[in-house]
């Protein structure tokens, strides 16, 4: 019997093509078989190009021929539909973009296809990428495939189920307050959110501009790494974009100084996911690690501080949402009403809550009391981390403090829908770099919910912390 | 709790048409979420200035063509006319 070549990972993928055990066009053709057979349930996908990724596939295969060929090229993968693929559809999960065609290729994506990506469609994501569960698209919610009464987390929770569902190798998603670690623990995949400035957000429709950050997902830590390293980098189309090249030394456990921040675990979290978490961190310090338990006493402030500014950019950034130059238009009888009812009939309930939620810190009257007092907590915030890293060399600390909620759970509640990002937020307000790895799996009723392990670093440490992840994947 | 009067300002100041249900769940969500934002009157004052970002990470002042885009950015304007998107009368 042949092979699942949807179970290998980027490595193995790539080996198999260099020693002629298949084609792109066999593993392209694998992948499509999966999307057709499951994504009907899961609802991971957007839109499915075949031909699209077959002629790529076919272009991979050329070129592998060559015997000259990189470690991506021919490996199929999917991109968050906030992310642009030139002339395919990119509709950022809002009805607002429903029909608008990518004009050109967001920098990530170009340098995929510069290595030999083959790309097959773009994946579901909350609204304008607002949210924690995917349940805020416009294109319905994507089942977590551990459990399909359970939402996959989100923003990107669309990358991660097709990833977790072997329905792409690897794919890229966004994170702006958690929406790549969040759903890639929630469906037991390696998600990493690169250092603010690591990767060119250029092509990437934009949610809040201080904090988006595009990064990969994938089934490990290594192929992570690799993804990541195609594309960082320096763009001039992106002002905070740097030159970076990631180390290659290998780091490990011994000697590692990990802290351990105690506000991380504290009320809120579900008891079995404090367990494992704890349980990795006893691991690790077996294998060599110094634990060092640390405090960061701004953490309480961080979600607060957050939902001022990232509506606050939002109200800003979404203003190009006018139905005059493109997606949505509602026929009306003067300028203002296109701009009213062309926005109202556009967007949905979250986005609009935070258009709402932004413009209002943003008045006159209310700027200090909220933004500006929010901009003076984000500097505290960023402070204590980098505190924290005179003393340690990595912080480990839970993703979420609970397993996927139920589809439908908090819906309709938002102030419970922001607090699943309670452990992910802080960090991103620092700019730093950090990773999602599936540690175990917790028995809910008669399924298995994964949950991951959060690794942050400092600044442009992605090395420290895909090479301790890689460790650690071995451990438990 | 915020007052329906400040949600439609605020809504029209967003450029948003709310109907009446979307106003009145909007109040009662805005309010529990700037209520929670109290939170930040605890924390203390920032000791040292806030770091400002570097403003001259500015692109040269050079023409690149995007001559093939141009065709592809008009034609997705829902009205428009030859190479001009209409826009309903201003004055």
């Amino acid at each position: 019997m042949m092979q699942d070549l949807t179970k290998l990972t980027i490595k193995q993928a790539h080996e198999g093509l260099k020693n002629g055990d298949f084609t792109s066009v066999d593993l392209t053709k694998a992948y499509l078989k999966n999307i057709k057979e499951k994504d009907k349930e899961i609802n991971a996908f957007l839109h499915v190009d075949e031909n699209f990724a077959l002629a790529q596939a076919e272009e991979a295969d050329k070129k592998i021929a060559t015997g000259n060929f990189g470690l991506l090229c021919g490996i199929p993968c999917a991109i968050k539909d906030a992310i642009m693929v030139e002339g395919q559809k990119c509709t950022a999960g809002s009805k607002m973009l429903e029909n608008y065609v990518a004009p050109y290729n967001a920098t990530a994506v170009k340098k995929l296809f510069d290595v030999g990506a083959v790309i097959l469609g773009k994946t579901n994501t909350d609204e304008f990428t607002m949210g924690s569960s995917t349940e805020n698209s416009a294109f319905g919610v994507t089942k977590n495939p551990h459990d399909i009464t359970r939402v996959a987390g989100g923003s990107s929770g669309g990358s991660a189920a097709a990833v977790a569902a072997n329905m792409a190798c690897y794919t890229l998603g966004t994170d702006t307050g958690g929406s790549i670690r969040q759903p890639a623990s929630f469906c037991g995949v390696a998600g990493l959110c690169p250092t603010y400035g690591a990767v060119s957000r250029y092509g990437l429709i934009a949610h809040a501009s201080s904090l988006d950050q595009i990064g990969p997902f994938a089934k490990n830590a290594e192929d992570t790494r690799i993804i990541f390293e195609a594309i960082a980098g320096k763009d001039t189309m992106d002002a905070t974009s740097v030159e970076y090249n990631i180390q290659e030394n290998l780091e490990s456990l011994k000697g590692l100084k990990i802290g351990v921040p105690k506000e991380y675990f504290s009320k809120g979290i579900d008891p079995e996911v404090e367990k494992i978490i704890r349980n990795v961190i006893k691991k690790a310090e077996d294998a060599g690690a110094e634990i060092i338990d640390i405090s960061l006493p701004s953490s309480e402030f961080a979600l607060a501080c957050y939902y001022v500014i990232d509506p606050s950019e939002i109200s800003a950034n979404l203003a190009r949402f006018d139905g005059i130059r493109y997606g949505l238009s509602e026929p009306a009888e003067n300028l203002l009403d296109v701009y009213l009812k062309s926005r109202g009939k556009g967007l949905g309930a979250e986005v609009k809550r935070r258009i709402m939620l932004g413009t209002y810190c943003l008045s006159s009257g209310y700027y200090d009391a909220y933004y500006k007092k929010a901009q003076e907590v984000r500097e505290l915030i960023r402070q204590d981390f980098a505190k924290a890293f005179e003393k340690v060399d990595l912080l480990f600390c839970p993703v979420s403090p609970f397993p996927a909620f139920k589809i439908g759970e908090k819906a309709d509640d938002p102030m419970s829908m922001y607090l699943a990002d309670i452990y992910t937020i802080p960090m991103k307000l620092a700019g730093l770099p950090g990773i999602s790895v599936p540690v175990a799996c917790l028995p809910v009723g008669r399924e298995k919910l994964p949950v991951g392990l959060q690794i942050i670093g400092n600044h442009f440490q992605e090395n420290k912390i895909l090479s301790i992840a890689t460790e650690i994947e071995k451990i438990v | 709790m915020i007052s329906k009067e400040e949600v439609e300002h605020i809504a029209k100041l967003a450029r948003l048409e709310l109907t009446q249900t979307e106003i009145t769940k909007m109040q009662k969500d805005m309010s529990a979420i700037l209520d929670y934002f109290d939170l930040l009157k605890k924390a203390p004052r920032a000791k040292t200035e806030i770091k400002k970002g570097d403003l001259s990470a500015t692109r040269t002042d050079k023409i690149n063509s995007s001559y093939g885009m141009r065709d592809k950015l008009i034609g997705q304007a829902p009205d428009k006319k030859d190479d001009y998107i209409k826009v309903k009368t201003i004055l």
